[in-house]
């Protein structure tokens, strides 16, 4: 009845009866928690949270729910990071030196590396796509719009549940990708890697889903004229980085699906006995960890080539050289990644095979930075905050990927494996490819959905913070890597490594400042939003001046129909055509827009699969039963009784709502 | 027909998501991501197609007969669903009903073996848990089997659909897609008709 919760070995309550971190943090996130639902009651919410977002499925709305939920995981993730600098900062000693245990600090890092790319990363990923491609496109959706919602609150179920295992139980102590034996039922008997199981198989279920919608969108409902090589990059990148997740997240669905079976019904794939093999694992999870790298940073690159023309008010330079640089590391990215194993013994023949393809990779790449620094060359360059987040990334993404061709020279990775340079490289492109990449795009997008910019000099203070932070975080584990230390140190015994672990902390820091100052920019977004108690006035359409792609030529925040009249598109960057074409805004005779229906089939199902999720980590079998077949039947309900036909939005209400934005647009003295 | 719709939604720059071939189109997609998953599960079972362990080899216990007639039911029920599809074309709601009441019948006497061949070699001592090889060959066949079963209970809520809405664009977008579904199923089985059974009968 009870399952592992009468087992005293899966420990459901001893981290809060043990930890007093683990107690504090979980009580302070219940408080706060209960504090927002009386204030959301209070304040008589809940309708409109139903209607206009739990329900939703306006692409730019689940847009911004994927975004929020990164920005809490990106918080959950880093107050891991820290507590780690912290604790290596004084860990010189033995097992009780520093302030986390071994037990403690294991589940720690584990959970920092989990959330930050399945719950943070993809989430913030998933919002950019949602807000953007659809608008670039010239869509007033993407092609699936339930399946959209039910994506997120897919994403929402693996996000809580994973954040269930800091109260109930454990998580695990294996490293972000759980290599076996270790993460077997005899190496990890609690419940942490079952939550690490169940959560990661949510979070690919719905990334799954969501690479088929935008598959479809990108192919399908791009406006008319607009040829493949007439989108945008960005639309590009999101195309590739989808077909990737399409080859790649399969593998990772049977990898786990797999150690379940060996987990709960003793099965023999990655055990050491019963003719299993451990390697097998290690193999699947690269396979689908390293293209899941490129699926996180061509976005970014995407951002990058509509951010730099856009404040260098110039046009890309080589548009297809990017597209076919994409395109290149599509297929290189499925043949490198044993360069994450050189030490598994694999042969000179597989280790030369793989390292001259890992260096390969840095050709394409190169291309698309020089792509950008001519793009600069020659352009009145602004250094507005998105600009500067580029800027940030071409330089520190470019060592980053320099450390990565030191990596990919096997001799020498035998020295650098599993050692601080590993992590210090792999953060170096992460954070300085991806991170900065998406902050990039999260700026520059940022008044399209709300009509005002974020403040300009917090904006470029939390931009030196994380640039400066960053650099003094990293660079010290590089050197430590060289000395000799290894990732995953819970205590060291060498005193000469001590002050660099301090400098790091000290950037652990100043990075946190730098999210504390995107915070604060937030908040006064929201006091701006609560001003106008939620209904955000219209603004100009193109804020940045000089954006060259379709969603700049629709008023900021877009209607929920996107494009009162779907354009026709006759070159690559289509918006700055109009622009400089004498194409005048039509003001009148619209048709009625056909419009898909809100559903609340997606938010049950995501609860069913949170709760089924819970359910199998503690192996309540008859609650497992139920879920699973709620589940499924809210699915089939919804086949039969959801709304498919849509409905009409009149032709006056399209008509007031562009008058209204013609009318600013007149009152302000824009051009339209 | 569903293609004019769709067209004409397109021009307009209405949001197409009425039953079309952007469905059509996303169901493809998510075929082909389900053949990497397959893929993943064949590579699997061939790096463990040795792994026996201390259990015995695959080939002791594969009866290649029981299979043909399961292989053969699948295959008959591909054919079943493209006569129901002709039915569909034409616009025959009872025609549809008929061929797909066949081809659901086929299905499940092919699921009915299966589950038969699985307790019948668990009892025989050739259990998942036995080794590595068994494992292998228990989770690729399943993954097949609970796909069909999928399908079968697809099957079953597309008669309450026809029998609601007959034969409308909706239902039509539901039917070529659970064609594709079917089909596919049918042509992985070939694959592990051939790769476990074949070549683990040699």
């Amino acid at each position: 009845m009870f399952g592992r919760f009468t087992d005293p070995a899966a420990g459901a309550f001893s981290a809060l009866q043990n930890e007093p971190i683990v107690l504090y943090t979980v009580s302070v996130v219940l408080v706060l928690g209960f504090l927002l639902l009386v204030a959301i009651t209070f304040l008589g919410w809940w309708g409109v949270l139903w209607r206009n977002w739990i329900t939703t499925v306006d692409h730019k709305r689940i847009g911004i729910m994927y975004i929020v939920l990164a920005l809490v995981m990106l918080v959950r993730g880093f107050s891991d990071a820290i507590m780690m600098r912290m604790h290596q900062a004084m860990a010189l000693g033995g097992e009780n030196a520093g302030y986390l245990l071994p037990d403690h600090y294991d589940q720690i890092f584990t959970a920092h590396g989990t959330i930050m790319i399945f719950f943070m990363a993809t989430p913030l990923l998933f919002g950019l796509f949602n807000y953007v491609v659809p608008l670039q496109i010239g869509a007033r959706d993407v092609a699936f719009p339930f399946l959209n919602n039910l994506g997120f609150w897919i994403t929402f179920a693996g996000a809580v549940l994973i954040n269930i295992s800091l109260g109930i139980g454990n998580f695990g102590r294996v490293g972000w990708l759980a290599y076996p034996p270790l993460s077997e039922l005899a190496g990890s008997p609690d419940t942490g890697v079952d939550y690490y199981l169940w959560s990661l198989q949510l979070s690919g279920i719905a990334t799954t889903m969501g690479a088929v919608n935008f598959v479809a969108t990108i192919v399908k409902m791009r406006a008319p004229g607009m040829t493949m090589m007439k989108m945008p990059v960005f639309c590009w990148t999101t195309l590739v980085s989808n077909v990737l997740i399409l080859m790649i997240y399969p593998v990772l669905t049977v990898a786990l699906a797999l150690l379940v079976c060996d987990r709960y019904l003793g099965m023999h794939f990655f055990t050491n006995d019963g003719g299993g093999n451990p390697m097998t694992w290690i193999n699947y999870v690269w396979i689908f960890g390293h293209p899941e790298v490129y699926v996180l940073v061509l976005p970014a690159f995407g951002i990058l080539s509509e951010v730099v023309p856009t404040f260098s008010s110039k046009r890309l330079f080589g548009y297809s050289s990017m597209v076919g640089a994409v395109l290149v590391i599509l297929v290189l990215s499925f043949l490198v990644w044993a360069h994450h194993f050189f030490t598994m013994g694999g042969g000179v023949a597989v280790n030369t095979f793989f390292s001259i393809a890992t260096m390969i990779i840095a050709v394409p790449t190169g291309v698309k930075v020089f792509n950008w620094l001519f793009t600069m060359y020659k352009g009145r360059v602004r250094l507005e905050p998105p600009m500067l987040w580029c800027l940030g990334m071409m330089f520190t993404f470019v060592g980053g990927g320099l450390t990565g061709v030191m990596l990919s020279i096997t001799p020498a990775d035998w020295q650098f494996h599993n050692s601080l340079f590993l992590v210090a490289h792999f953060h170096h492109t992460i954070i300085g490819g991806v991170v900065f990449g998406y902050l990039a795009g999260l700026v520059y997008w940022f008044p399209k959905a709300f009509g005002v910019k974020l403040n300009h000099k917090l904006g470029v203070a939390s931009f030196w913070c994380w640039f400066v932070g960053f650099y003094l975080a990293f660079f010290p584990l590089y050197i430590l890597g060289l000395m000799g230390a290894t990732r995953r140190l819970q205590h060291y015994m060498e005193p000469s490594w001590q002050p660099y672990f301090i400098v790091a902390m000290v950037g652990a820091f100043i990075i946190g400042i730098g999210i504390l100052l995107t915070v604060l920019q937030l908040l006064l977004v929201i006091s701006y939003g609560i001003r106008h108690k939620g209904k955000l006035p219209v603004h100009e359409n193109d804020p940045w001046g000089d954006a060259r792609t379709l969603e700049w030529s629709i008023s900021s925040p877009p209607p929920s129909y996107n494009f009162a009249r779907i354009p026709t598109v006759k070159t690559v960057d289509a918006y700055w055509a109009m622009k400089v074409g004498s194409n005048k805004r039509k003001a009148g005779s619209f048709a009625k827009i056909h419009m898909p229906s809100n559903t609340s089939a997606g938010f049950w199902a995501g609860i069913l699969m949170l709760i089924l999720g819970f359910a199998l980590v503690w192996h309540l079998w008859w609650l497992v039963i139920i879920s699973f077949i709620a589940t499924i039947a809210v699915i089939i309900i919804h086949s039969f009784t959801g709304n498919h036909d849509g409905y009409y939005i009149p032709a006056t209400e399209v008509q007031e709502t562009e008058d209204r934005f013609a009318a600013y647009l007149e009152a302000e003295g824009i051009k339209a | 027909m569903n293609t004019t719709v769709v067209k004409t939604a397109h021009m307009t720059g209405n949001y197409s998501h009425d039953g079309g071939s952007s469905k059509v189109f996303g169901f493809w997609i998510y075929i082909l991501q389900d053949l990497f998953l397959f893929a993943t599960l064949f590579a699997n079972f061939a790096v463990f197609s040795s792994a026996y362990d201390t259990g015995s080899a695959g080939k002791d216990f594969i009866d290649l007969p029981f299979v043909l007639v399961e292989t053969f039911l699948l295959l008959f029920s591909s054919i079943t669903y493209g006569f129901a599809m002709i039915q569909m074309h034409r616009s025959n709601l009872t025609g549809v009903r008929l061929w797909m009441a066949i081809t659901f019948l086929l299905g499940f006497a092919f699921i009915a073996m299966e589950v038969y061949e699985f307790a019948h070699l668990i009892h025989e001592g050739a259990a998942p848990w036995t080794s590595a090889y068994w494992s292998a060959f228990f989770v690729l066949v399943a993954t097949h089997g609970i796909h069909v079963t999928g399908g079968l209970i697809w099957m079953a809520c597309m008669f309450i659909h026809l029998a609601l809405d007959g034969l409308d664009a909706h239902n039509n977008a539901r039917l070529t897609c659970l064609s594709l579904f079917w089909h596919f199923l049918d042509i992985i089985w070939i694959g592990v008709f051939t790769v476990v059974y074949l070549l683990g009968a040699l």
